[in-house]
């Protein structure tokens, strides 16, 4: 934490720029799958108020889309529920990882932040984590700066989204370009390469036998397990080189 | 907006919530083992390629292997710019333009 600031307020300004800098490519990323969103709630007879209060509330891509699709369908509200639950308990992982970095979080804040945890903030925040200066603060404003693109983003599908043209720039792409490179900054040695490996090989041959996340979370647990595993077998190799 | 459709969306947003919520609350303020740490540390990189790589080689629904696809076919030299570069921005722009540029030719 070299170039924290020295009280919290003393750079205000100074976090948001950096925060909200940071946090572009999610808000780019977010701008044609929000638009997207916006189109297909629209046409599934949602007014843009409706689609602006699913945002704020529940503030989740995936599970958005399969919520409209499903009401649009006449499903009730507990499958609605149900299915949005197993959708997002990925976030379970996510953010237990991210609250290594969050000890020293005042708990209100702590459960501001929770509400923008998705995939993309944390991949980024979870990187930039790896830097000196960035801390919760930084973390807090990027994910709450995500949330606003996101919201705008949907709420403009609602009201004009069919004159925007699709596969506009490449822009569909720019989620998965922060991903990959995001993979590039955390891998920090061969051991990164396996798990990179692991992970992907995994849910790809699980996403061709199931369904929906489940393979993710999978994939990830069981990654994260060879990871830890193949670390310990090397460390305890080293000791008992060198008694 | 009727009362069913404020009540759905508030469940919607509840079951949501409580999966970011709960383990930031319990578990930043405690010291976790070792190994769990480790672990946890782990979680990030597999969560990313597990995201990412079905998108790259699989399409449809249910999901099928494809590959030389445009989503493949541009992650290869965007990996490689993210890797030589270490620029976020350059390796968004860059993917982006190869899409693009993929698009117009495919």
């Amino acid at each position: 934490m070299l170039q924290s600031p020295a009280s919290p307020y003393s750079s205000v300004k100074g976090i948001l720029k950096d925060s909200i800098a940071g946090g572009w490519p999610i808000c780019l990323g977010y701008f044609p799958i929000g638009i997207a969103f916006g189109v297909i709630a629209q046409k599934a007879g949602f007014t843009p108020w409706e689609i602006a209060f699913m945002s704020v509330v529940v503030f989740a891509g995936s599970a958005q889309f399969i919520g409209v699709s499903m009401l649009a369908g006449g499903a009730g509200l507990l499958p609605v529920v149900m299915t949005t639950f197993m959708v997002n308990l990925r976030h379970v992982l996510m953010s237990s990882s991210l609250s290594l970095h969050l000890g020293d979080m005042p708990r209100g804040w702590l459960s501001l932040f929770a509400y923008g945890v998705t995939d993309e903030s944390f991949a980024l925040n979870s990187a930039l984590f790896r830097g000196a200066s960035w801390d919760w603060r930084h973390a807090l404003v990027l994910n709450h700066t995500a949330n606003a693109a996101w919201i705008a983003a949907t709420v403009a599908g609602g009201f004009c989204g069919g004159f925007i043209p699709a596969g506009a720039f490449g822009i569909d792409y720019a989620l998965t370009a922060m991903f990959l490179c995001l993979i590039i900054f955390q891998v920090r040695g061969g051991l990164y390469v396996v798990i990179v490996v692991v992970a992907g090989g995994m849910a790809v041959v699980l996403s061709l036998m199931m369904p929906g996340n489940a393979p993710v979370i999978i994939a990830a647990m069981i990654a994260a397990t060879v990871g830890v595993i193949i670390k310990r077998m090397c460390s305890s190799g080293e000791g008992d080189a060198a008694p | 907006m009727s009362l069913e459709y404020v009540l759905t969306v508030v469940g919607m947003g509840v079951v949501t919530y409580i999966p970011r919520w709960l383990p930031l609350f319990f578990l930043s303020r405690r010291r976790l083992p070792q190994w769990l740490v480790e672990w946890l540390d782990f979680i990030p990189v597999s969560i990313l390629s597990a995201l990412v790589l079905p998108g790259l080689v699989t399409t449809g629904e249910p999901r099928h292997m494809v590959l030389f696809q445009p989503e493949l076919i541009v992650a290869v030299p965007t990996l490689l710019f993210a890797w030589k570069s270490r620029s976020l921005a350059g390796t968004v722009l860059c993917g982006m333009g190869l899409y693009w540029l993929v698009g117009k030719v495919l």
